[in-house]
């Protein structure tokens, strides 16, 4: 058992900064008003000002004004909106098509799956062993009919970062608006909506040690997207409902907060592990691209034992990761990741997501080495799959 | 620290008894496939003059319920006539283990099933199965149920990779819907010969492939 507990799966949630709490602290007490037009009363105009100071900062973040930025309730509303509200605006006017990728996460996924539903098309397109989409098989797919193009900047699991300039590219040829789901790279991995051609972008709060509940969306000016929630004028009218604000800071000041400096420790942890448990543990497989993968990001497969049984072990030592087993899943399903860069179930199964945070060290690390080195030994000891 | 496991789960979990293979074993099974997440191999000893399982081992591909229900079954099994040993059900193993979570039913049910299946294929390999029902090619698709395809996961029956059975005179011949120099073809191949062969009236069981 650790002295401490080791907390390895901030892709999930982070530890939220005591500096972005404390940034959020007067929204909840003393500047808690809705925020008024600029004719309301002091309050309310004070905090409609800080409002705008959070948008604004974190839509300079990825190059975009102030207007092109609505906040939401996290990254699954942000995706929804975009695919939904897309379809919503063009299905009629323009097509029935949507192409995303076969490993996107579930909100991009299922909010696809539900316009299929309705009468949508829609194109899986698969990926290869490290994740990447085929943007040949893109192009090809688009047609006058296809209103939206669906990738994700990098993998949840798998950590695999797409090439979205050259998707971004291929879309705007072709005339198909691209949502890019950055709730994993976002703030870490450069994105700036200027180069990028991407024309809306979903981004969250609770991957950076900001709160939960709070996420954004990047429409580019000039996108036609219908409003998803019905209600009052808020967000420009694309998304009602009373604003956020103690999150809206939070989350400001969340982006604020990360450094190149601090990304590249992260990288540093990430190459550390990688490079430890494929050298030291036999029979472990990376899963995703080597380099073009999150800073944070390490998922490593543990052949012939099982996921949930790796992370109760570790969990009993007092670190927690997450696995892509279906014992662990919700769904009792394996991966859909894994399965998209064609693993099998025992590779799915097997597969383990280390992913770190602000509060981790490379002593964090080799902790979890040492630990995840005698649990594969004692497992595989009584595996009828081990090669002994 | 909060487990969905009781104390007794976690402690099997921990420290698994009886793990492992037995050399010789008078009679082995392994059920499950890495489709469902869950495997479990038994095999186990018999005292032929007690009629009792004078030793088993287990081992378990799978989550923590799966090696505590493989770990707590050996331990019920032990020194019990196989009659009895057959009788253990998936609620005594539960019972055994302080409970387990309704949602781990499928992992936990496949050592109850390994243990009788082990116990099957004892009598089965020295001619001791009571109800000689003959073997049919229905028999032998039911066998075939629970050979997995690796290319899938689901059962060979499942997947019509079964393309034909034929059953004369005792002799069971089984065609594959594969090549010959499929990657699987030789695992599939053991799997089903162990699979059939044991039934009572079969003397030799043939695998072959479409092309």
């Amino acid at each position: 058992m650790q002295d401490r507990p080791v907390y390895l799966d901030n892709a999930a949630a982070t530890r939220m900064d005591e500096r972005v709490l404390d940034a959020m602290r007067p929204y909840f007490l003393d500047t808690y008003a809705v925020a008024t037009s600029e004719f309301g009363y002091s309050q309310g105009i004070e905090a409609r000002e800080s409002l705008d100071d959070a948008r604004e900062s974190i839509a300079v973040s990825l190059g975009a004004g102030p207007e092109e930025f609505i906040f939401t309730s996290g990254s699954t509303e942000s995706s929804n909106i975009a695919l939904k509200g897309v379809a919503q605006a063009l299905g009629k006017k323009k097509g029935k098509h949507i192409i995303v990728s076969k490993i996107e996460d579930f909100p991009v996924l299922n909010s696809a799956k539900a316009l299929e539903k309705q009468g949508f098309r829609v194109t899986y397109l698969s990926v290869d062993g490290d994740g990447f989409i085929d943007l040949q098989e893109l192009s090809d797919s688009i047609s006058d009919k296809t209103i939206l193009v669906s990738i994700q900047h990098a993998n949840q699991e798998i950590g695999t970062i797409q090439d979205i300039d050259s998707i971004g590219r291929v879309c705007k040829e072709k005339g198909a608006l691209f949502h890019s789901d950055a709730t994993h790279t976002f703030t870490r991995v450069p994105l700036d909506v200027r180069k990028t051609p991407a024309d809306l972008v979903t981004v969250s709060a609770h991957t950076i040690h900001g709160p939960k509940g709070v996420g954004g969306l990047y429409i580019r000016s000039g996108t036609q997207i219908g409003k998803w929630i019905d209600g009052g004028f808020q967000e420009f009218n694309l998304r009602a409902g009373l604003e956020n604000i103690p999150g809206a800071v939070g989350f400001a000041k969340a982006v604020e907060l990360v450094t190149p400096e601090e990304t590249l420790r992260l990288q540093a942890m990430r190459d550390h592990i990688i490079d430890r448990i494929l050298d030291e543990i036999p029979n472990t497989t990376l899963n995703g691209h080597r380099w073009k993968r999150l800073p944070q990001n390490a998922n490593i497969t543990f052949h012939f034992i099982e996921g949930e049984s790796i992370t109760l072990h570790l969990d009993m030592r007092g670190f927690a990761v997450s696995t892509g087993s279906a014992c662990f899943s919700r769904s009792l399903e394996g991966s859909h990741v894994i399965f998209g860069i064609g693993g099998d179930h025992e590779r799915a199964h097997g597969s383990i997501r280390f992913t770190f945070g602000r509060y981790n060290t490379m002593e964090d690390v080799d902790t979890v080495v040492v630990a995840a080195a005698e649990i594969a030994n004692e497992l595989r000891s009584i595996s009828p799959l081990s090669e002994k | 620290m909060k487990f969905p496991y009781s104390e007794t789960v976690l402690e099997h979990f921990r420290h698994p008894r009886n793990v492992g293979k037995i050399e010789n074993p008078d009679g082995k099974a392994m059920e499950g496939s890495p489709a469902c997440g869950d495997m479990v191999s038994v095999h186990i000893k018999v005292d032929p003059a007690a009629n009792t399982i004078s030793d088993i081992k287990f081992e378990s591909y799978g989550c923590a319920s799966n090696i505590a229900t493989g770990s707590i079954i050996t331990e019920l099994a032990k020194g019990k006539t196989l009659d009895e040993a057959r009788k253990i059900t998936w609620k005594d193993a539960s019972e055994a283990l302080g409970g387990l979570p309704k949602i781990k039913v499928h992992c936990s049910v496949l050592a109850i099933g390994g243990l009788r299946s082990a116990i099957r294929n004892y009598e089965e390999r020295h001619g001791l199965v009571k109800e000689k029902v003959p073997t049919t090619k229905e028999v032998v698709r039911k066998r075939l149920k629970k050979v997995m395809n690796p290319l899938t996961g689901l059962d060979l029956v499942r997947t019509n990779l079964i393309k034909e059975i034929e059953m004369k005179d005792g002799d069971v011949r089984v065609v594959i819907d594969l090549p010959a120099d499929h990657q699987f073809a030789s695992a599939l191949k053991e799997e089903i010969l162990e699979k059939v062969e044991p039934l009572w009236d079969v003397k030799k069981a043939v695998v072959e492939f479409t092309e």
